[in-house]
């Protein structure tokens, strides 16, 4: 269970990528025996995908020209 | 342009590098306007405010575009913008989440839902069949203010944990610990919805 313990010390980095090589070994290696540990850390991925795609709302339609008009520049001179 | 019908030649190259420079800034940051805005509206509770919040930042933005560095991440730098002028104009109850209780275990929310309905209910399908795009949302409203902006830049906004730190101007340990209290607050938070 200790080893469970420092596993799962170990899932916030490792799902947000921002472990070091060493932990990430680390980490594997107890995923790989450890089928509770495994389960939950796709619960967690799942998870962490459904609430970044749920808590999304796209931008309201008006807005960009909105911020469009604040510019300083003249739109005129722009590009595209 | 024409105010100063004397400009040399070199200066009015750098007037119009200058034009150019300030024209690409502008258009830059508005690709960016949709990625503002996500993150915006989650720190805030409804549309209006956040379109104020984008709005204001993008014209702080645009006033201040030379302060931006080329080349460094133009979103962290509307965001750290718009962190700002959100806590300036005190949205927030200053509470002290660092000091709250965290009992909770990050398998906190698995393992209530694998108590409630078996170990199966932790696969892709069912994790989504449980859990309402309402209650992530209220789940992250409801969090304490400090817990929420971290929260929010890295999971909505997709901030690396640096990113995050120098957008709050706190240190990097301070995001991992925020981060992982407020999630689990949050887990805690759909646990009642999703379990009761």
């Amino acid at each position: 269970m200790s080893d469970c313990d420092k596993c799962e010390e170990l899932l916030q980095g490792y799902l947000d990528r921002e472990l070091s090589d060493s932990e990430v070994v680390v980490a594997e290696g107890h995923l790989d025996g450890c089928d509770y540990c495994r389960r939950r850390y796709r619960f967690e991925e799942t998870l962490r995908v459904y609430v970044r795609t749920t808590a999304v709302e796209r931008m309201p339609p008006g807005l960009m020209a909105k911020l469009a008009e604040l510019r300083t520049t003249d739109a005129g001179t722009s590009a595209v | 342009m024409g105010e100063s019908g004397t400009a040399e030649p070199d200066e009015a190259r750098r007037v119009a590098t200058e034009a150019r420079d300030r024209v690409r800034f502008e258009e830059e940051a508005l690709g960016l306007a949709d990625q503002v805005y996500r993150v915006a509206r989650r720190f805030v509770s409804t549309r209006e405010e956040a379109e104020d919040l984008v709005q204001e930042t993008y014209a702080r933005a645009f006033r201040s575009w030379q302060s931006y560095t080329p080349g460094t991440n133009l979103r962290a730098w509307l965001l750290r913008i718009l962190t700002n002028l959100n806590t300036d104009r005190g949205r927030r109850l200053q509470r002290r989440p660092d000091e709250t209780p965290l009992e909770e275990s990050d398998y906190y929310l698995a393992n209530r839902m694998a108590q409630s309905g078996g170990e199966q209910v932790l696969d892709q399908d069912r994790v989504v069949e449980r859990l309402s795009q309402d209650s992530i949302v209220t789940a992250l409203s409801s969090l304490p203010d400090d817990f929420r902006d971290v929260v929010v830049l890295v999971d909505i906004g997709d901030f690396s944990y640096a990113d995050a730190a120098q957008i709050l101007d706190i240190p990097v340990g301070t995001v991992m610990s925020r981060l992982h209290r407020g999630r689990r607050q949050l887990k805690a938070g759909l646990a009642e919805e999703a379990v009761g």
